[in-house]
């Protein structure tokens, strides 16, 4: 395949991205929207330059592999082709973690409605992927299943919209709860096991760059048969929590205290067990409208 | 070749202000030259210092910014780990003298400034090697290469032992006992170093200004590495810079070098210095530093270095960038031990290499 060049919008950063691997290009176009795509303009500064492609002519051909680039240095050894896409979304992880200290990052999903975000810190496992994506098919706002973006100044939570990434049971849960969710191809055998993607929805998408204000902070535990219950969590602990989950906590140095602390400062944080998605979006609902 | 002048980088560093010129695609290409030269936080404390951050777009501004952020943590962490160091050689009342990068940060110097590296460099004297090696290891600290080849190796023909690093901090060590391998032919007496050293904050030791131009000279021109070259000249540049306040600096830093058995290295520094970033060397001196080859010699080393000190990004390289990095490779062996030596050491390794004993 010929070289293509995306260049993505994704606020608050913009990509340029090549590749030659048709796999990769058959999930940008299915799971990022027109609102991602920069047209014309050649006066543009990207954040990231990003290529995937095959890292040596040998291995186009002889068990294919994908390289991923950051500006032509490769970061990470190569993978089997067939994981080329989620590569890209991996490595496009690794590039915000690394290059971004103007914002406080956090390991969490972040949903909204109302004008009120929940925030997901989610250990790997902890089902806060899932949780997200069923939010959000049931009219939540999507910011992020990956980062919470924090402004350092107004701790505002900004949006990074980008496709929901779902882990083997999970796909098939959410393709029966939500039937109408466009997801992008299935990848298999990749280290996290078998990954999908959901494609976020026009709403979301239409307001990639809409901020919103924290509301509560949920620690999802996804436990399969238990009773929901939502257990109230000290600040403290908290805080600390969400800096050992944090991207770029250590290099923010006091600043990151700060901002951690005064983020939890007027909100709730919860332990929220669960093993039924609709009675969690229930108990969600109810959580914004409390207030 | 690319012309210096044509480097959106270069360009920058010599004047500033020409930044205010750039659109976002100059910039586009400013921020990934600078990152990948490795002198990105350079550049943010430049613009800062001559009242630009406030001019530039929201976009390569975040970039900068976020640099400095990091750069400002990673001051702190040196900072801290150079105690740490120092603490455990006060055990035995051993001295030691601090080199390369954590030596400008803890003298203050402008090279320091912006100045990341992954490495804390440390010379202590020959004859305390063993002593130094038994107090680290009982500090925490441990070898990264464990293989008996290269144990042997480092502690046989290098000026240096085996790198160290710490157990928990994971911060890497490198204890040197001289500037140069001891095979090489113009390892230097260390003994002046040691005597010219001088004492800087928290009291630790650093080479005298001409000393400590003359390593950062003898590790760019003689080491053989090239990723970080322009990083490296512009280290050099600023050291040269802060130093020459005092007029009378370059004639002691070419007698020094001189005296040292070093001046080919320091001629390459001023020479390639003032090709790239316009040092304000003076003319007299420059004059002296043509002398040290013939025509042909310095046609051949331009050819090199005038490729190999570019900033290490696309947009700067020509096609034979690469043979010009590959020849000061091999230089670099070459220079560092005799081929009797050189030869077997490489059929070692590249054996090790290939049958997956390599120590990392």
């Amino acid at each position: 395949m010929p070289v293509q060049v995306y260049d993505l919008s994704i606020p608050p950063f913009q990509i340029r991205l090549e590749t030659d691997i048709s796999l990769v290009s058959d999930s940008i176009e299915k799971l990022y929207s027109k609102e991602n795509l920069l047209i014309g303009n050649e006066n543009q500064f990207f954040d990231f330059h990003i290529k995937v492609t095959t890292p040596t002519l040998y291995r186009k051909y002889f068990r294919p592999q994908a390289q991923f680039f950051s500006d032509g240095k490769a970061p990470f050894k190569p993978l089997p082709i067939s994981q080329a896409y989620p590569f890209f979304e991996w490595g496009l992880n690794w590039c915000i973690a690394s290059y971004t200290y103007q914002y406080l990052i956090l390991h969490a999903a972040v949903i909204e409605k109302n004008n009120q975000a929940i925030i997901l810190p989610g250990k790997p496992g902890a089902g806060k992927s899932t949780l997200c994506a069923a939010l959000v098919c049931s009219g939540w706002r999507l910011l992020s299943d990956e980062m919470a973006v924090i402004d350092l100044q107004t701790l505002e939570l900004l949006p990074v919209v980008r496709p929901v990434s779902l882990k083997n049971e999970s796909i098939e849960i959410i393709s029966e709860f939500a039937p109408d969710a466009e997801f992008g191809d299935t990848f298999f055998d990749t280290a996290k096991g078998v990954v999908s993607h959901l494609k976020p929805p026009e709403e979301s998408m239409k307001n990639n760059r809409r901020r919103a204000k924290a509301h509560t902070i949920i620690f999802p535990q996804f436990t399969s048969q238990a009773d929901m219950k939502l257990t109230k969590k000290s600040r403290a602990e908290t805080v600390l929590e969400l800096a050992r989950n944090s991207f770029n906590y250590s290099v923010l140095g006091q600043q990151g205290f700060d901002v951690l602390c005064e983020l939890v400062t007027e909100i709730n944080c919860f332990e929220f067990e669960y093993s039924s998605l609709d009675e969690a979006i229930k108990q969600f609902e109810t959580l914004i409208e409390k207030k | 070749m690319t012309p210096p002048e044509d480097i959106l980088l270069i360009q920058a560093i010599r004047q500033p202000e020409k930044t205010l010129s750039f659109k976002l695609d100059g910039w586009d290409i400013l921020i990934r030259q600078a990152r990948s030269a490795g002198v990105l936080t350079r550049l943010g404390l430049l613009l800062s210092e001559h009242h630009l951050l406030n001019k530039i777009p929201q976009q390569p501004l975040n970039h900068l910014k976020s640099a400095i952020v990091y750069f400002e943590q990673f001051e702190y962490t040196v900072a801290w780990e150079i105690k740490q160091i120092q603490e455990v050689l006060n055990k035995q009342n051993i001295p030691f003298v601090l080199l390369k990068g954590a030596a400008y940060h803890q003298a203050k110097n402008k090279a320091g400034a912006g100045r990341v590296f992954s490495d804390i460099d440390i010379l202590v004297k020959r004859e305390q090697l063993g002593e130094v090696e038994k107090v680290f290891l009982t500090s925490g600290w441990l070898f990264d290469k464990t293989n008996s080849y290269d144990q042997d190796y480092y502690r046989k023909w290098m000026h240096e032992l085996p790198p160290l690093r710490h157990f928990k901090r994971g911060t890497s060590l490198d204890i040197h006992h001289n500037l140069v391998p001891l095979t090489s032919k113009v390892c230097p007496d260390v003994k002046k170093l040691w005597m010219q050293a001088e004492t800087v904050k928290g009291g630790i030791l650093v080479l005298s200004p001409a000393d400590r131009v003359i390593h950062s000279a003898v590790h760019l021109f003689y080491d053989g590495e090239y990723e970080h070259g322009f990083r490296d000249i512009s280290d050099i540049d600023l050291l040269l810079r802060e130093f020459s306040k005092d007029e009378k600096f370059w004639k002691s830093l070419i007698s020094r070098s001189t005296e040292l058995g070093l001046k080919e290295p320091v001629c390459y520094a001023l020479r390639y210095c003032y090709y790239f970033l316009k040092t304000p060397v003076p003319k007299d001196v420059l004059n002296l530093v043509v002398k040290q080859h013939g025509e042909i010699r310095w046609a051949i080393m331009d050819f090199l270095f005038k490729r190999a000190l570019l900033p290490n990004h696309s947009t700067c390289q020509d096609r034979w960038n690469d043979l010009a990095i590959f020849v000061l490779y091999i230089r670099g062996h070459l220079l560092r031990m005799p081929l009797y030596l050189l030869i077997p050491h490489l059929l070692r390794k590249g054996w090790m290499r290939l049958s997956g004993k390599a120590g990392h």
